[in-house]
């Protein structure tokens, strides 16, 4: 079997102020080993989105990023509320954000849609009161 | 155009200015980090009144070539020092959002 790299992050649920850092070390890293910027800037997009939501509705969780030959995966796993209706959840504009997070510019319903977007194949698994995984491919230009 | 041409031509105030080499090729102008995040590209100007340090991250995944605060606001304690740290260029002006973009404009972007 060929070894395939993969970058694991824990993403802290209680510092909104430096969400994100986990997606902007993965850009770093998909730069150093010489990724495609197409490909860096749509996995950048999807996992931003993907660990935002983390962040502001789950209280964090972990994320996983492997690079394998065809295409560049993200794991998403948290222990949050999980999420009732996943076809609501997908529609623009959809968010149950409170006024607190919306004054940071969170909470504007387009970030599952942006992962949808940016993504060759988005899977979500999530059970109300135990949490969401989600899958995500991007598959190189 | 760099950025550093556009901090004269537009008179900006420069607040961080790790990279005043880079290139700006257009703007973006928005407060909801999603939004910026799918719709600004690479080497945008992005315009916009959110003054928290989650734009510096936005403006490291977006890869615009600067944010500019506009409405004279002032960033958050410690972004102005974490914009340095990740090399993002952060200018502000006091004028709108629309007048800085007319700005822009007027120069040829
Ligand atoms: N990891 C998650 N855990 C629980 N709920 C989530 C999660 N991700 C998304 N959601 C739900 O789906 C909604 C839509 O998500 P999204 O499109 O990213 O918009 P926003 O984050 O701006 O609210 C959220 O408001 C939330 O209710
Ligand atoms: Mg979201």
């Amino acid at each position: 079997m060929q070894e395939h790299l993969v970058f694991r992050f824990e993403v802290n649920g209680e510092d909104f102020t430096s969400a994100g850092q986990a997606s902007v070390q993965v850009k770093k890293n998909l730069r150093q080993i010489g990724i495609d910027p197409e490909t860096i800037r749509r996995v950048s997009i999807a996992m931003y989105e993907g660990e935002i939501n983390m962040v502001i509705h789950a209280g964090g969780g972990i994320a996983e990023v492997g690079v394998y030959d065809e295409y560049i995966e993200i794991v998403l796993d948290d222990h949050g509320p999980g999420i009732s209706d996943i076809d609501k959840a997908m529609q623009e504009g959809y968010s149950t954000a409170s006024d607190n997070i919306r004054s940071l510019g969170f909470g504007a319903g387009m970030g599952l849609p942006n992962m949808k977007k940016n993504t060759d194949s988005l899977e979500i698994f999530s059970t109300v009161g135990v949490g969401t995984k989600i899958v995500m491919r991007v598959n190189y230009k | 155009m760099t950025v550093e041409q556009l901090i004269k031509a537009a008179d900006l105030k420069p607040i961080a200015l790790p990279h005043p080499e880079r290139e700006l090729d257009g703007a973006y102008i928005g407060d909801l980090l999603s939004w910026v995040m799918g719709r600004a590209r690479e080497n945008n100007a992005w315009i916009t009144i959110m003054s928290n340090s989650n734009i510096i991250a936005v403006a490291t995944l977006a890869d615009v070539s600067c944010i500019i605060l506009a409405e004279g606001v002032s960033p958050d304690g410690g972004v102005t020092e974490t914009a340095m740290a990740r090399g993002v260029n952060l200018l502000s002006s006091d004028k709108s959002a629309y007048e800085i973009a007319r700005e822009i404009s007027k120069l040829g972007l």
